[in-house]
């Protein structure tokens, strides 16, 4: 969703993105051990990962706007490299354990399996998340203009909006939601340095899918490539990578800019 | 003017005089001390300068980095410790007391190789062709390593295998030049079945976890070979992942934690091995049923704690308690320990003693030329190691050593921050070696 709203509003293609959900993950790992509380380490990933998102927006991104997008690839692929490496010369290469909380540790018979009520308590934060989001997005002023914006940045540029401040939040907010997808995450797989590079390629996956820049579309991608992949992996497991990107390639050959875009959006 | 003087002999007889001795030559004998050996692969002109280049890769990014930064501190050690003289370069017999090797310092470079064959390979090609290695080692995925020992071949480089598991590295893919230390999936197999039968009993039902690739299906039919021939266990099948493309599990974990057996062997390794059994214990799966590791990877017990090893069986390389009873294991330990502020895991071990391994055989041989070297390593020349006594067979370049069998150690058993494991068992290497060579052919001629 952080890099759909990033990529959408500010036309920038985040490869830096994996290497913030790692940077989030490790946030809350730390929190984590000195407070011994989840939501601490939730809230601290989130909070940690919007700072480092401003400083890279103010310190890097702010100069690329008008470059074209491979210089933009290339900072952002560059800077996730330092962030990757940076982690890895404080933790070391080991993978770090953040335990699930104490109030979801325990497992829930549905009848047909039993399930951790950690993955269920999962669904539930995303849901209210992307709620919030939603709200932000669809029923604030900022929300106005970074949809403005994703439709027409010259007409929001045009009309006196302080632009560089909107991108500026919303690389910010993008990076912020990395950061809290790495925490959450962080108790089902473990927390290693490299663990943002699948995160990464999927994300793409699920935006090209559900449309550049379009909520529902982030939404719906996302829940498509989870079924794919899962299911894939049911009947045959080295598949379910091939099965992602040939139902891409589908959507990309039927509609090109993607289930829930507009066409001709820049 | 002074005439030229006539000779007696003319060209022409010159000539014939020439031919006919080459003629002659295929049927004269030649001691072959005498006769200029022949040039194999970067010798000798990778032996000329005063010191030799060693290329290392080992994986410092993907699943299996942990394991992977072990295993280069361990080539560290070694190699300071060859060009001083220190550690175990001071005992062992062919070259103690000397620095450097047949005179000539060691260095050597270190490539990352992601966990993947081709920058691995990119790597040790130009190490091969650049830099002139005159040896080359350092691998962590078996994929890696059978890459990388056919590299070895087809440059006729000398490779000390590192990390692999697989029963194809000194099986259908073994090589001339390629030699392997850690035991393969069968020798484990075979040190891990007799344990498994008393501690967990006879006839009982598992499911695997295997990730897709040699290493994954090698540890899977020999753990399933020895468990059905000799304990009756029965195999419900197994959930097979893709290697390095996975995080989670749980599609596989839940068709486990379903599937009605008894115990739950778990293939995965490095990274994948401790996200899988952590989400493995949220799925619920050790309520049910007991795990083994057949091959745990290094840090397993750190990474994960005490409260999901505790009790799990499986097999190591080295574990560094070898030092409490073997006087070559306490060098290894602690000159590591005292360097690097922890007690080294297998990885570490592997690269050092694989050194130490090629220096003895060199020293030996009294030259770099491959094929001394690896006439060396085949005749079967007996050296004491941490593990105890080690050497090679020649028909398939597989070490004949020890098989730590190890249990995870609960919190309460642990005596320092480093003690996860407990040896169970030492079984000796010729009692596990396969009597087939699994399907190498080993080629009698370099």
């Amino acid at each position: 969703m952080g890099l759909t709203v990033i990529f959408g509003a500010l036309g920038v293609v985040n490869f830096a993105h994996g290497a913030l959900y790692a940077v989030g993950a490790y946030a809350g790992f730390v929190t984590y051990e000195y407070t011994d509380s989840f939501v601490a380490a939730m809230a601290a990933g989130a909070i940690f990962v919007l700072i480092v998102g401003i400083v890279i927006e103010r310190g890097l991104i702010r100069l690329y706007y008008q470059r074209p997008p491979e210089d933009q690839i290339l900072v952002t692929f560059g800077i996730g490299i330092v962030l990757v490496e940076g982690l890895r010369a404080i933790f070391g290469g080991l993978n770090r354990n953040l335990p699930a909380p104490s109030w979801a540790a325990s497992i829930v018979n549905l009848h047909v399996t039993l399930y951790p009520i950690y993955r269920i308590d999962v669904l539930v934060i995303v849901a209210v998340v992307l709620a919030l989001l939603y709200v932000v997005l669809y029923r604030t002023r900022l929300g106005l203009i970074v949809r403005a914006g994703i439709e027409d940045q010259l007409m929001v540029n045009i009309l006196g909006i302080n632009v560089t401040r909107t991108f500026l939040t919303v690389f910010g907010l993008g990076a912020m939601a990395a950061g809290f997808a790495g925490v959450i995450n962080a108790p089902i797989v473990t927390v290693s340095p490299d663990m943002g590079a699948d995160v990464l390629v999927q994300s793409f996956v699920v935006i090209v899918i559900g449309g550049v820049g379009s909520f529902w579309g982030a939404v719906v991608g996302g829940l498509i490539a989870g079924e794919i992949l899962s299911l894939a992996a049911m009947i045959d497991p080295a598949y379910s990578d091939v099965m992602l990107f040939a139902a891409m390639a589908v959507v990309l050959i039927l509609r090109p800019q993607g289930l829930f875009g507009v066409q001709g959006r820049q | 003017m002074a005439q030229r003087k006539k000779t007696s002999v003319s060209r022409r007889r010159v000539l014939q005089g020439a031919a006919a001795a080459a003629g002659t030559l295929p049927f004269i004998h030649v001691p072959h001390s005498l006769a200029a050996e022949e040039a194999i692969g970067n010798w000798p002109t990778g032996a000329k300068g005063s010191s030799v280049f060693v290329g290392v890769t080992t994986p410092l990014t993907g699943p299996y980095s942990a394991d992977g930064i072990d295993h280069l501190k361990g080539y560290q050690l070694a190699i300071e410790h060859l060009n001083e003289g220190k550690g175990l370069a001071a005992h062992v017999p062919s070259f103690k007391g000397k620095k450097g090797l047949l005179g000539k310092k060691i260095v050597y470079k270190n490539a990352d190789t992601q966990t993947q064959p081709n920058p691995a390979i990119q790597a040790q090609t130009n190490f091969i062709t650049q830099d002139k290695a005159i040896m080359i080692a350092g691998s962590l995925s078996s994929a890696v390593a059978i890459a990388i020992e056919k590299l070895a071949q087809r440059y006729k480089v000398l490779n000390m295998v590192g990390c692999s598991g697989a029963n194809e590295t000194t099986g259908v893919d073994c090589q001339k030049f390629a030699f392997r230390s850690q035991p393969s999936a069968y020798m484990a197999a075979k040190a891990l079945a007799p344990v498994l039968g008393k501690e967990i009993g006879r006839n009982k039902k598992a499911i695997y976890l295997v990730p897709d690739y040699a290493y994954g299906h090698s540890v899977e039919h020999s753990t399933g070979e020895f468990t059905e021939k000799e304990l009756g266990w029965k195999s419900l099948g197994s959930q097979v992942y893709p290697f390095g493309k996975t995080t989670d599990y749980s599609s596989y974990l839940l068709n486990i934690a379903n599937s009605g057996a008894d115990v739950f062997v778990n293939v995965a390794f490095g990274g994948e091995a401790v996200a899988s059994i952590k989400q493995a214990k949220q799925f619920g799966i050790f309520d049910k049923m007991k795990m083994v590791v057949p091959n745990i990877s290094a840090f397993q017990g750190k990474e994960l704690g005490p409260e999901y090893m505790g009790g799990v069986y499986g097999t190591m390389d080295f574990w560094w308690t070898l030092s409490e009873t073997n006087p070559m294991a306490k060098i290894f330990v602690d000159t590591f320990h005292a360097k690097f502020n922890y007690r080294p895991s297998w990885p570490a071990h592997i690269a050092y003693t694989q050194m130490m391994v090629w220096a003895d055989a060199v020293a030996r041989a009294k030259t770099f030329n491959p094929a001394k070297v690896i006439a060396e390593l085949e005749a079967g020349h007996k050296l004491q190691m941490p593990l105890g006594e080690v050497w090679y067979r020649k028909e398939d370049h597989q070490q004949v050593r020890a098989v730590p069998v190890v249990v995870g150690k609960t919190k309460a058993e642990m005596r320092n921050e480093d003690d996860f494991f407990k040896i169970v068992g030492l079984t000796p290497g010729p009692e596990v070696m396969p009597p087939d060579f699994l399907g190498c052919k080993m080629p009698t001629s370099i």
